[in-house]
């Protein structure tokens, strides 16, 4: 059996239509996004002391558009000694010129690489889509705005730290390891950099293997930019790779952002030693619809909150909570605004929902449809086309589910929403804190003062009114229990590259 | 028919209706979809002149343009509607005689709608004798800001059976409501109140139609159809000038309320100046090249 056949045979469609019909009469034509400009290698090497080196042993691994499962280009292996010999740069770098220049010179750097990034915003965007498979609506109008805003914010800390941390001497750690996710390459790298220079430090930065394109793009941007060599380096591997970064005896502080599990793996080896860390985790985020909310405007922010990046965020609002009076209605309405999503190729103008980032996920999501079905939610699916290749799961509704379910406990991160339902304020807030999670969570209802009171009782890092998914560069942003430890964003992050 | 309490207001986040109205103006509208559009647009023009100058003289050159848009293209489809005062009624009439095009009056002392009620359901039969098939009414918008909501409802009723088989739109005169939790509001009342089309403007108010304004009454249609089953029109008036809004507001259309209401038998667009700038991105798409407006007749 063909690949493609099993994916058809996944999950077609079982609910029926919605009431009203979005089919035909007037449909768009592609608008795919010109991507010839943007040039991608053959081959990428580590990035190394300023200098593009080939890894120790040799080896190189493919990394495929998930979107239609051909191989873009090759990313090297960096073994223990590529890791130790990245340290040793950034160790040099921070020892020497690093700490020589002023503040301001610092910042000055900062400010260059985000003017470049928005030179070169169009490039980086499709970049993006081609290899993560997000659509490139949201790399263009999200991931890369936000990464220059990103640069732009602590770009102009590096010289003031003293009046960020009234009263001490704001100090780096040193040099910084920093593994970063799959979902947002990008603009996780950005989160981890931005502040980690402006503090003073240098890093060794991982990018996920599935994504390390637009990474070793922006260490071709470095490059250019002129920053001194070793401040920032960039080696590309698996999850051994990481490990050899978390372990090296010479980090001085570890920035991971990913899984819990490799999460509690990471503290475990950090334990008695004494790196710093800050761990961003997984989530399953709550958002509570109240009776009085703006429902039309509720149920876009639902549609934002999980079917944005195909669900793979960690603060998704994967668990939506409605009221009984308006349940009904809600889902009426959800049903009828997923059959307006468009899915499918990453790099059309129109696509919504675009690819899964890697097989793997793919077929973890896939899964999960599985396990739901067999605990007994319905299922409902957009009616709409998905391509035959390339790694595509249409919008998915669980309905009928209870917080014991898998579905409705574990971190899903595709575009799979479940319903669940409350009556009191209290059992909403209940439902939505039951959770080993604690990052994200949303509250939509036009009463301000319920806003507060809910806002205050729910545990996470992030609470969202009459909105989701909604980041700027000021903002601190983390998780409560097994969703991590400190913070990222605004003054905050910023303090987490300094020393104590 | 049981009527939903008017006194109670539909909540509607502002800055919600805002995000999702530039999200779908991102929308890449290319090629044959594009072409397809701007001729649909075309279809669903009510091609108005509402001007204290009117004269016959305007009005049978305006019907002619309805009639035949642009010679140089032949296949291209008629306009919906012309839409004029009652007292050119019979002007347009005899002149669209055989066409399938629509003639639509503004009526109920348009464009203030301050008149007594009895002069207004006059001024609506007047145009109904007279030949039209549409009757554009304007709500009470002193009484609806009022808290009357009772007296706009059974004003728009008394219309409504004025008209007799004409299609009524209600004009909520927007630019006129402030909110759009009132817009929603006087949506609601208009529908149950009897309405087959509402609209946004009279095109004597600024702003006229706004498309945050349309997605909000779109979504009002939508709850209506829902609840009762029974499809209202929307008819966006004042404002919009340039294909590009046209197409625009036929995303909205199209992906708030699907394939059923893309037709102009239940969207319209109120525009005078619309016409041409259609006719000459429809040139431009045929030709590849824009003519200059000089090619394309005023009326």
């Amino acid at each position: 059996m063909s690949n493609t056949e099993t994916k058809e045979a996944a999950y077609k469609p079982t609910s029926p239509n919605s009431k009203l019909d979005f089919a035909s009469v007037w449909e768009y034509a592609p608008a795919p996004q010109d991507s010839k400009f943007a040039e991608v290698k053959d081959q990428y090497d580590l990035f190394i002391g300023g200098k593009f080196v080939k890894p120790s042993k040799g080896r190189y691994f493919k990394s495929t558009n998930p979107a239609t499962e051909e191989v873009i280009t090759e990313f090297a292996e960096a073994t223990q000694k590529d890791v130790d010999k990245a340290v040793k740069s950034a160790r040099k770098a921070f020892e020497g010129e690093w700490s020589r220049i002023s503040a301001k010179e610092r910042g000055k750097y900062l400010f260059r690489i985000a003017r470049m990034l928005q030179e070169r915003a169009r490039e980086f965007a499709v970049l993006e889509s081609m290899d993560g498979g997000k659509p490139i609506r949201e790399s263009r109008d999200v991931d890369i705005p936000l990464v220059a805003a990103y640069f732009f914010y602590y770009a102009g800390w590096a010289d003031k730290l003293e009046y960020a941390f009234p009263g001490k001497k704001p100090e780096p750690y040193g040099v910084c390891g920093q593994i970063i996710p799959w979902n947002f390459p990008l603009l996780m790298l950005a989160w981890k950099i931005a502040p980690a220079l402006a503090a003073g430090n240098t890093v060794v930065l991982k990018p996920a293997e599935t994504t390390s394109l637009t990474a070793l793009k922006f260490a071709e941007l470095v490059k250019d930019c002129g920053l001194p060599d070793g401040v920032i380096n960039i080696v590309t591997g698996a999850g051994q790779t990481g490990s050899e970064i978390v372990n090296h005896k010479d980090i001085d502080k570890v920035a991971f952002t990913g899984s819990t599990n490799v999460g509690k793996i990471i503290q475990k080896s950090l334990a008695g030693t004494d790196k710093k860390y800050t761990l961003e985790l997984g989530g399953k985020g709550a958002m509570l619809i109240f009776e009085d909310a703006p429902i039309d405007q509720a149920v876009e922010g639902i549609i934002n909150a999980i079917y944005f990046n195909q669900g793979h965020v960690c603060c998704a609002g994967s668990r939506l909570l409605v009221q009984e009076g308006v349940a009904d209605k809600v889902i009426q309405k959800l049903k009828d605004r997923l059959e307006t999503l468009i899915v499918g190729d990453p790099l059309d103008k129109n696509t919504d929902v675009g690819a899964i980032n890697s097989k793997e996920q793919f077929e973890t999501v896939n899964k999960y449809l599985e396990i739901g079905v067999n605990e007994g939610a319905e299922v409902y699916q957009a009616n709409c086309d998905v391509p035959e290749n390339g790694y595509f799961i249409r919008p998915t509704l669980f309905t009928n589910v209870s917080q014991s379910n898998r579905v409705v406990q574990e971190e899903i991160f595709g575009p799979v929403l479940t319903v669940q339902t409350f009556r009191t304020a209290d059992e909403g807030i209940e439902k939505a804190n039951n959770t080993p999670y604690g990052l994200a969570n949303g509250v939509w209802t036009d009463k301000g003062s319920k806003i507060f009171k809910v806002g205050s009782q729910m545990r996470s890092g992030v609470i969202w009114a009459n909105t989701y998914n909604k980041f700027d560069p000021t903002s601190p942003f983390g998780g409560y229990k097994e969703s991590g430890v400190g913070r990222e964003g605004g003054m905050h992050g910023l303090a987490a590259y300094i020393k104590n | 028919m049981k009527y939903p309490d008017f006194n109670q207001t539909i909540s509607i986040d502002e800055v919600g209706v805002e995000e999702r109205v530039s999200r779908l103006n991102k929308r890449s509208i290319k090629k044959d979809s594009k072409v397809q559009a701007l001729k649909l647009a075309l279809s669903m023009i009510d091609h108005t002149t509402l001007e204290g100058s009117d004269s016959p003289g305007k009005v049978i050159q305006l019907c002619k343009k309805a009639r035949q848009p642009h010679p140089a293209i032949p296949d291209l489809p008629t306009v919906a509607a012309v839409c004029v005062y009652p007292r050119m009624v019979s002007v347009a009439k005899k002149e669209l005689k055989g066409s399938g095009i629509h003639v639509a009056s503004v009526a109920t002392a348009f464009p203030s709608g301050q008149a007594p009620l009895s002069q207004r359901l006059d001024d609506t039969k007047f145009a109904v004798n007279e030949g039209a098939d549409e009757i554009d009414m304007v709500i009470s918008r002193g009484a609806f800001l009022n808290g009357e909501f009772q007296l706009v409802f059974d004003e728009i009723a008394a219309v409504k059976e004025a008209c007799g088989d004409a299609h009524l739109k209600v004009i909520l005169e927007t630019g006129e409501l402030h909110t759009y939790e009132n817009v929603r509001k006087a949506s609601d009342i208009a529908m149950h109140a009897g309405a087959d089309f509402i609209k946004t403007s009279t095109g004597k108010v600024s702003p006229a139609a706004t498309q945050p304004v349309t997605l909000v009454m779109l979504e009002a249609i939508r709850d209506h159809y829902y609840e009762t089953g029974k499809m209202i029109g929307m008819k966006p008036a004042g404002g919009i000038r340039t294909a590009k809004q046209a197409i625009q507001y036929l995303v909205l259309v199209k992906e708030t309320l699907g394939a059923a209401w893309l037709n102009k038998d239940y969207f319209r667009f109120g525009a005078s100046s619309l016409t041409n700038d259609l006719l000459m991105q429809i040139v431009k798409q045929q030709t590849g090249h824009y003519q200059s407006l000089n090619y394309f007749s005023n009326d």
